[in-house]
């Protein structure tokens, strides 16, 4: 009993100190530009960019191989920082190649087709999902990023990306032409 | 109390000067001979719970309920929010979203009733004898009756009245100054509710704990300033009627503290921080009414004016009334209104949709003809420099404006963006005719915006990680419950072992006792 135990121990103490060793030993040093990166993106790990989690974005992008404008949930303003790091040199937006300011969208449940299986519950990353077994679930609006994890999940198609929709206290006024622009027009027609 | 103002002890009586402003044709005497008429009940009335600045109240009634007059259906939710009466008795038929009075004509949660005709008041608010009640009383029973600035800012004020905790305050103004073209609804009611007006007005000053009382009218409505004259003493507070010049925007709270009392307030800053206290003329009057009789704000009078209205009439309507009711009411349209306006000319908001209901902070309905507005080819800045003559607040619109058209927000922000108070002075002077604060309207929305979204970036990080966290702790104490469990099982098997090895060794002696255990 007590050859076994010695044997044991001794044997996982030296393969552990075998493992740090060569942990210190062969260290791959990541690139803080990485760190960086994953401080920027959303943290959600919502997998809407295809990678493994934000971390694994941001180890793509700082190997040049995951363009800045991957976090669709990030949208624009995410891509505009992240261009700022990535590729410092470059105009921010031509690196944004374009990257339309696109309209916030949000998950929308119809209440129908919700059986309250309570998958997109789990896998909702910033807990926009409400619901319980067998309960009708929603979605909050406010907290949804429109990351899409949730349709992937859902088990009967219940779940539909929507534009964001316009409250009254977030709309203003569109802007007004100024008169450069009306004679540009003018001019081009 | 603060030490009067420098400038202040030279000019204990005079008026001081505000800066910039301009002099629009005011147009009042369209409806200002015509007195205050009440308006008989429209066949549907729609009140939306959205009345004020600050969250929006929770309704408290269903489909079908039977509502009486000044009944409570909407409860202010938070402490920037509002209460909702209904303003007549009848049905619900609707809880649900309809249309606001607003520019955009986004949907807003909106109570529907239909009247029944009777017009039955429930319960009124317990009423208050204000001459001995506590400031705070006043202020809750304010608060109870739904009042909000009704200027049109729609602040509620029972969060002004009770400014008295944080600042030492000295003066109440009352704004009578209605500055605005074609409104002639405080004008109105200050000619013919002056008693009521005044008793209103002395509530205020007692809920605020002011020394000075000020009714501040502008030059051009005489005989309001002979009836609150005549009308100068309540509560045991003097009035003193002070006659300002006719000027926009002199209804501006902080315009209006300036030309009174020489002080100015700091940008971004409450006038309060100066120890005085604006508050509207018919707030007063709801203040009154919501005091001395227990009624809460369910009506308001409205002006309706403009070249396009048959007959322009000063109306006490509904909360809820539609804009169609109160035109048909004045004899409809004359022509087609090139510009149909909630408010007055200058800051009034354009509507498109007229089943849109008034609401609290409505104080016209404008219906302007195409001789009235001013629809003009837009031209280049020339530089003249006239809107950063006219600007009230000391901005220099063009350059804003040359700024926004650049898409350099934030450089328009740091030249002043934020303290415009979009007063409209500088697009009524431009001789080019550019829309500078419809620009500037247009910058504030775009800069809260993305400011929201910088605010929900924040916070989709903070959910993350919160998420994270959880997770964690549940699959730690999951560990945690597994180790116990198996330590429990191992320990019961340890147990049962020790039990099984000492009832073999001790079985003959033990049996006796055990039965006897077992049989008590």
């Amino acid at each position: 009993m007590i050859h076994a135990a010695v044997s044991m121990s001794a044997l996982g103490l030296g393969l552990g100190l075998l493992l740090g060793l060569a942990a210190r030993r062969f260290h791959v040093e990541t690139p803080p530009i990485v760190d960086e990166i994953d401080g920027i993106l959303p943290g959600t790990n919502c997998g809407a960019c295809g990678y493994p989690g934000c971390r694994g974005l941001a180890e793509a992008m700082a190997e040049g191989s995951a363009p800045v404008t991957a976090c669709p949930p990030g949208g624009r303003d995410v891509a505009l920082q992240l261009a700022a790091i990535v590729v410092p040199d470059a105009d921010p937006e031509t690196a944004l190649s374009g990257m339309a300011e696109a309209e916030p969208t949000v998950a929308f449940i119809f209440e129908d087709h919700c059986t309250g299986c309570m998958k997109c519950f789990k896998r909702c990353p910033t807990d926009a999902i409400i619901g319980a077994n067998k309960q009708i679930h929603t979605v909050v609006v406010d907290a949804c990023i429109g990351c899409d994890a949730c349709i992937e999940v859902c088990p009967t198609e219940a779940i539909v990306k929507r534009v964001k929709p316009t409250t009254l206290r977030g709309w203003y006024w569109t802007k007004p032409q100024s008169a450069f622009d009306a004679d540009s027009r003018e001019n081009a027609a | 109390m603060s030490l009067p103002s420098f400038a202040a002890l030279f000019r204990p009586s005079q008026l001081f000067t505000i800066r910039g402003g301009v002099h629009p044709e005011t147009r009042k005497s369209l409806s200002s001979e015509s007195a205050i008429e009440d308006m008989p009940l429209p066949s549907l009335i729609r009140v939306p719970l959205q009345q004020h600045i600050g969250a929006e109240a929770e309704p408290l009634v269903q489909r079908d309920d039977l509502v009486l007059k000044g009944q409570l259906i909407g409860k202010a939710r938070g402490p920037v929010s509002a209460n909702i009466h209904a303003p007549t008795s009848g049905r619900v038929i609707a809880v649900g979203h309809f249309t606001a009075p607003h520019p955009s004509g986004l949907p807003v949660p909106t109570i529907t009733i239909r009247p029944d005709g009777e017009d039955r008041w429930g319960p009124r608010l317990a009423r208050l004898r204000p001459e001995d009640a506590p400031p705070e009383e006043i202020a809750a029973k304010v608060a109870e009756a739904g009042i909000v600035g009704m200027g049109g800012a729609t602040f509620p004020a029972a969060v002004k009245l009770n400014l008295r905790a944080k600042f030492d305050l000295h003066t109440l103004i009352i704004n009578g100054a209605e500055c605005e073209p074609y409104l002639t609804c405080d004008d109105r009611l200050m000619r013919e509710r002056a008693e009521e007006l005044a008793d209103g007005i002395g509530i205020m000053a007692r809920a605020l704990g002011v020394q000075r009382v000020i009714v501040a009218i502008e030059s051009n409505k005489p005989q309001a300033i002979e009836a609150m004259q005549r009308h100068n003493r309540a509560l045991g507070f003097t009035l003193r009627v002070k006659v300002v010049p006719t000027q926009y925007p002199m209804g501006s709270e902080k315009h209006l503290v300036k030309i009174l009392t020489g002080k100015e307030t700091p940008a971004r800053a409450l006038t309060a921080e100066l120890g005085v206290v604006v508050h509207n003329a018919a707030t007063a009057y709801a203040v009154h009414l919501a005091v001395r009789y227990g009624e809460p704000l369910i009506s308001r009078v409205v002006t309706v004016s403009g070249r396009g209205v048959r007959r322009p009439a000063n109306i006490r309507a509904l909360i809820g009334t539609p804009v169609a009711d109160l035109l048909a009411h004045c004899g409809g349209l004359a022509e087609e209104p090139e510009r149909l306006l909630l408010g007055g000319p200058m800051m009034g908001q354009p509507i498109q949709n007229r089943r849109v209901p008034i609401v609290k902070g409505t104080n016209g309905v404008l219906a302007l003809t195409a001789g009235e507005t001013r629809e003009r080819d837009v031209m280049p800045c020339i530089r003249c420099g006239l809107c950063v003559q006219v600007c009230p607040v000391g901005l220099t619109p063009f350059e804003l404006n040359a700024r926004i058209q650049a898409d350099d927000l934030q450089g328009a922000a740091k030249v002043g963006l934020l303290d415009c108070i979009a007063c409209g002075c500088c697009s009524y002077t431009c001789p080019s005719n550019i829309s500078l604060v419809q620009t500037i309207h247009f910058a504030k929305g775009k800069l809260a915006e993305e400011e929201s979204r910088k605010h929900k970036q924040e916070e989709t990080r903070r959910l993350a990680a919160a998420r994270k966290a959880r997770e964690e702790a549940a699959a730690e104490a999951k560990r945690q419950a597994m180790a116990r469990r198996k330590a429990e099982m191992e320990a019961k098997k340890k147990r049962e072992a020790e039990a099984a090895a000492q009832a073999q060794t001790a079985a003959p002696e033990a049996e006796p006792v055990q039965h006897g255990d077992a049989t008590p």
